[in-house]
């Protein structure tokens, strides 16, 4: 363990970050494109209703698929980066 | 051979091999029985958390709810599926490297505090045991309807079965025949839904087939489905709602609820590596999405089906009589599940929105009220009836619906036992027990639990469709937020752990009981459930995400002004944020 050490502070400053990052787009593809934009998104066609209606019932789950795994890969390589990796 | 027969073979096949499965995984240890070894592969997890998470609730119901509300119920398909982004990254890789064996254990430790694990283990109780009434039910009502026996015996031949493998096999047994299960009802869901789908889309991936052509009438199928319920006097499938708030406040309760339920949680502690538990989370999602994805086409064109059933001329011509109604109908009747009673003695089916608005419509057409009430829950039951699927196809569904109520029972049931012999027993009463002694605590609290829990099956208190907004109310307000502050912040102390856990509790339950009845007894509500008594229009379903911030607000008032967690206590918080050095899941 590296205690308070400047590179210990900054591995967890990273996943932060990143986790911050990922859920401004998990609220944004949600709440905000499936619910609360949704108005603003009607204009936008697809299969007989609008993008809001997919986001709710489709994107949104999607989207959820591609931010784990993409956080899980980020942070594996930032593991790896400051040595924190198990062997 | 008779549908009966079928019905026996795919239901019979797969309790079969669920039990040959608990035989060659029996647990030896407390590590097997707890979680699994701790040596299972992400992928191999991820199909386990599938099935452990999707209930009869998801499986049964969900269709039936989205068919019915449209745009409006889209909050379960997110809520259900966005808790594991913040699993993901906010729990699971966290308490996988602080390494023990249940939730309580890590709030026990983190918050220095006997009483904070109580607490823990009183939430987690309530929470899974409200739960697993609804999956016992549900399995109950998939025998009657299909293998013919009466719901209890029924319940207790699926008891039998679980507790061969779950008490044998602890986690260990569990999480094999997880993955046994998630096939089986992945395939039972999937497969009447192409052939629907084929039927009237021409697509036959049906989470594609949702925003296709209806092969019938040349229009998209949402705008055909729109336009048929609107002839109807029904609001339109995709309409947008007013109360948005409330809408954000449910699906966040899902959400946070679905990351703080423990028997989720304890499935992360079952792979070998910090690392694996993040690969988990997005394969259980993947695993959980073939379904959700697949669910609000059933959803839609369940209904439309059974719309074109009722009027198979259009909804401008008359309804069908009566006595040329389909077969599955009559089958459902005899369940009472669907009920019929003709109102304007036409001898024909009216089935449409009872509103004020369509009175008027009503009237000129001789209807004097709506003819038909068709329970939700039959929707992905009868759905192969509906569109004339062969036989096997509707033994598997029996076999799929099972397969979902029993996985998330017997994960339930773990983290029940689990808390009972290592945090009670263990944790407070005995802590010199011996490893074989505290196997066969946790083999006779698992025993015990599941003879509890088929009993509550059989005779379901009347609140059991609510109780299940509890069991997300509780996790949301009191398990998550306290997790989270354990991981993510080091000043949270125990004494503002505990008031936030009560408070935020205690708010959410109150909140819930003002609507729906004190300890939900009917007639001890003190204002009527409907939206106008609603504060700011929140139902009392959405209150967990508010329960959950009371929560943080509270422990981070009350942290701050009382002395600082001791170093010891901190150094545990930085160890957990660093993936290098978690062993497997530890017993000390």
């Amino acid at each position: 363990m590296s205690g308070h050490s400047y590179d210990a502070e900054n591995y967890w400053k990273a996943n932060l970050r990143l986790i911050v990052g990922s859920l401004v787009i998990w609220a944004l593809v949600s709440y905000g494109f499936a619910i609360l934009l949704r108005p603003m998104l009607a204009g936008i066609p697809i299969g007989g209703t609008d993008l809001g209606f997919w986001f709710a019932q489709q994107g949104s789950i999607l989207t959820f698929i591609a931010l784990i795994f993409h956080y899980a890969w980020r942070m594996n390589k930032i593991d790896e980066k400051f040595g924190v990796h198990e062997e | 051979m008779s549908q009966f027969a079928i019905n026996i073979m795919f239901v019979g096949g797969s309790f079969l091999l669920y039990i040959l499965i608990a035989i060659w995984a029996k647990a030896g240890s407390t590590k097997d029985f707890y979680v699994a070894g701790g040596g299972v592969h992400p992928i191999t997890n991820g199909m386990a958390i599938g099935a452990d998470w999707m209930s009869a609730a998801s499986f049964i119901s969900m269709a039936g709810l989205i068919a019915a509300g449209g745009y409006a119920n889209s909050s379960f398909l997110m809520g259900w599926t966005g808790g594991y982004v913040l699993l993901a990254m906010l729990l699971a890789p966290y308490l996988r490297k602080f390494g023990k064996f249940t939730v309580p254990e890590f709030i026990g430790d983190r918050f220095y505090s006997k009483n904070a694990r109580l607490v823990a283990v009183l939430c987690l109780i309530v929470a899974s045991v409200t739960y697993v009434i609804g999956q016992m039910a549900g399995a109950g009502v998939a025998f009657s309807r299909f293998l013919e026996v009466d719901a209890t015996l029924g319940l207790i031949i699926a008891a039998v079965v679980v507790f061969i493998y779950a008490v044998l096999g602890g986690m260990k047994g569990i999480t094999y025949t997880q993955v046994a299960q998630y096939c089986v009802l992945i395939i039972a869901y999937t497969i009447p839904a192409v052939f629907i789908s084929v039927q009237l889309t021409g697509n036959p991936i049906p989470g594609l087939g949702l925003f296709s052509t209806h092969v019938d009438s040349g229009m998209p199928l949402l705008s055909k489905l729109n336009q048929v319920i609107t002839d109807l006097g029904f609001n339109e499938y995709t309409a947008d709602v007013d109360n948005k708030l409330n809408m954000v406040l449910f699906t966040l309760s899902l959400m946070i609820g679905t990351a703080g339920l423990p028997h989720v949680i304890i499935r992360f502690f079952t792979v070998p590596k910090v690392a694996d538990a993040r690969w988990s989370a997005g394969w259980a999602l993947v695993f959980i999405a073939l379904l959700y994805l697949t669910a609000p086409a059933v959803a839609s064109m369940a209904r439309l089906n059974l719309m074109t059933t009722i009027y198979p001329d259009g909804t401008a011509a008359a309804p069908i009589e009566y006595d040329e109604r389909p077969n599955w109908v009559r089958e459902w009747e005899v369940t009472g599940l669907i009920q019929f009673t003709d109102k304007n003695e036409d001898g024909r089916i009216q089935l449409y929105n009872d509103s004020p608005a369509f009175e008027s419509e009503a009237q000129s057409r001789g209807w004097k009220g709506n003819e038909l009430v068709v329970n939700r829950d039959i929707l992905v039951l009868a759905n192969p009836e509906i569109a004339n699927l062969p036989g096997w196809v509707i033994g598997l569904i029996a076999a799929g619906g099972l397969a979902a109520a029993l996985s998330t029972a017997a994960g339930l049931l773990l983290a029940i036992s689990s808390a009972i012999s290592h945090d009670l027993i263990k944790g407070s009463i005995n802590p010199n027990i011996s490893e074989k002694g505290e196997l066969l605590a946790a083999r006779i609290s698992m025993a015990v639990a599941i003879v509890v829990a088929t009993w509550l099956g059989a005779n379901p208190p009347g609140f059991a469709a609510q109780v299940v907004a509890l069991a997300f109310g509780i996790a949301a307000a009191s398990l998550f937020p306290a997790l989270m502050m354990g991981i993510f912040s080091k000043r949270v102390n125990n004494t503002g752990a505990i008031a936030g856990m009560l408070t935020g509790l205690g708010f959410t339950l109150t909140y819930i009981f003002v609507y729906k009845g004190w300890l939900f007894i009917p007639g001890t509500n003190n204002l009527a459930d409907t939206p106008e008594n609603w504060v700011l229009g929140i139902s009392p379903l959405s209150i967990g995400a508010v329960g959950a911030i009371v929560n943080f607000a509270v422990a981070f008032v009350v942290s701050n002004a009382t002395e600082e967690p001791p170093v010891e206590i901190q150094e545990l918080v930085e160890s957990v944020r660093y993936p290098r050095g978690a062993s497997g899941a530890q017993d000390h």
